[in-house]
């Protein structure tokens, strides 16, 4: 029973730190963390859960608006940039924030072609991350049935 | 956990509360900070109120200026019947917000006279020294650079309950308040309990001196930015730390 416990946290924590390690999270994250605890283990699934509500509301609005050529509303795609720029930054996932900091950019000049590739990118980002944290989630749910604690992990 | 009697764990009905304007708050603890935190972010909203419970201060979370004001009481003449209910320690505010800026905001404030003395903190995504430089200017307290983290509202937190108004309007760290956060392992920070120490709050006067307030040395050191280097901590962070210089205080004209 301990053994696996044991190896359920080493897993856990192994695979945290590989998300820090390859950029998909940053220092925010860890903050979130520290947020949990028994009496709310599910806060930091619930905040990246309307984080990527947020995505996907964001990203479809802003599709819309680069929709036409000939029209786009480029002050309501800087706009949904700014935000998703925002809550990203917030909830510690890095890809997503890096790639809004290049959307805008290309908001800034009003390069539509830039704007759609960045759009598809920050798509596939925030899904992979949605990805990623599922499988964080559900190895945190084995350790607690298995009846462990969840690892502190440290990064850095 | 935190003491502060609310629901610790967020529901969803109650993550939506908030995100609608959290307007109706049930009827306050006088012993309890009550803290009102400005931001049309849903995701910044709700993280802000966990940082805020999880050291101990009771948090009303509204998307927007105009709900603030609204929720004060300021937009309108309504009489101050409510006031008791409407005790806030604290204002928090995102920077960058449509409609009413959170500079907007804090001008409507310290324009009030039933909230001037409330003291206003400002919370943006970006280190723009000319912006952060008008809101303490306009009478903001602080400034947070986004995003904001634990160590920082605990600061808050701090300053709040052991401000020591002294006449010449120079607020100093007590011993306890000083030592920067580094990155913890511990989850659960176990904050101080809400401080028996708190100011009595009746709208606009100063508080009274805790006998620690009263006692502290001067030979402590006088209030100094160093601490500027725990709002950029972050290594992925850009570098520029965030200049701040603490203003007098407002309502000390």
């Amino acid at each position: 029973m301990n053994t696996v416990v044991a190896k359920l946290q080493r897993q856990f924590q192994d695979y945290l730190v590989s998300l820090y390690q390859q950029g998909f999270l940053d220092n925010q994250f860890t903050e979130l963390r520290k947020l949990q605890d028994e009496g709310t283990p599910d806060f930091v699934a619930e905040v990246v859960s309307l984080f990527f509500d947020d995505c996907s509301k964001l990203i479809n609005s802003m599709s819309r608006s680069l929709e036409r050529p000939e029209n786009v509303d480029f002050k309501q795609v800087d706009s949904g940039v700014h935000q998703l720029k925002g809550s990203s930054s917030s909830v510690g996932a890095r890809r997503v924030k890096n790639v809004c900091i290049s959307f805008k950019e290309c908001c800034d000049v009003q390069n539509r072609e830039g704007c759609l590739r960045c759009l598809q990118q920050v798509d596939y980002e925030y899904k992979m991350l949605k990805t990623k944290l599922q499988d964080l989630f559900n190895l945190e749910k084995q350790i607690v049935q298995a009846g462990g604690a969840i690892p502190q992990v440290n990064i850095n | 956990m935190a003491s502060d009697g609310g629901v610790s764990c967020l529901r969803r009905s109650e993550m939506m509360s908030v995100g609608i304007g959290g307007i109706d708050s049930p009827p306050l603890d006088v012993d309890e900070v009550h803290v009102l935190a400005v931001d049309d972010s849903l995701v910044d909203r709700i993280v802000i109120e966990r940082l805020l419970r999880i050291t101990s201060c009771k948090v009303t979370a509204v998307d927007s200026g105009w709900r603030a004001l609204e929720f004060l009481g300021i937009d309108n003449e309504k009489a101050s019947a409510e006031l008791d209910r409407l005790k806030v320690d604290l204002i928090i505010t995102d920077y960058c917000m449509p409609g009413m800026t959170g500079y907007e905001l804090l001008k409507k404030i310290k324009e009030s006279s039933s909230f001037r003395q409330v003291p206003v903190v400002i919370m943006s995504s970006e280190n723009v020294i000319t912006r952060i430089d008008r809101c303490l200017e306009e009478g903001a307290e602080d400034f947070l650079l986004k995003p904001v983290k634990l160590a920082d509202v605990k600061r808050l937190r701090n300053y709040l309950t052991r401000d020591v108004q002294v006449s010449n309007g120079n607020k100093r760290k007590l011993p306890e308040d000083s030592p920067p956060l580094t990155l913890s392992h511990d989850s659960s920070d176990s904050s101080p309990p809400p401080s028996t120490l708190s100011p009595d709050s009746s709208d606009s006067s100063s508080p009274p001196l805790s006998p620690v307030e009263i006692f502290s040395s001067p030979l402590l050191s006088p209030l100094d930015d160093e601490d500027d280097d725990v709002l950029t901590s972050s290594p992925e962070s850009t570098p520029s730390p965030v200049r701040r210089q603490k203003m007098r205080s407002p309502g000390l004209d």
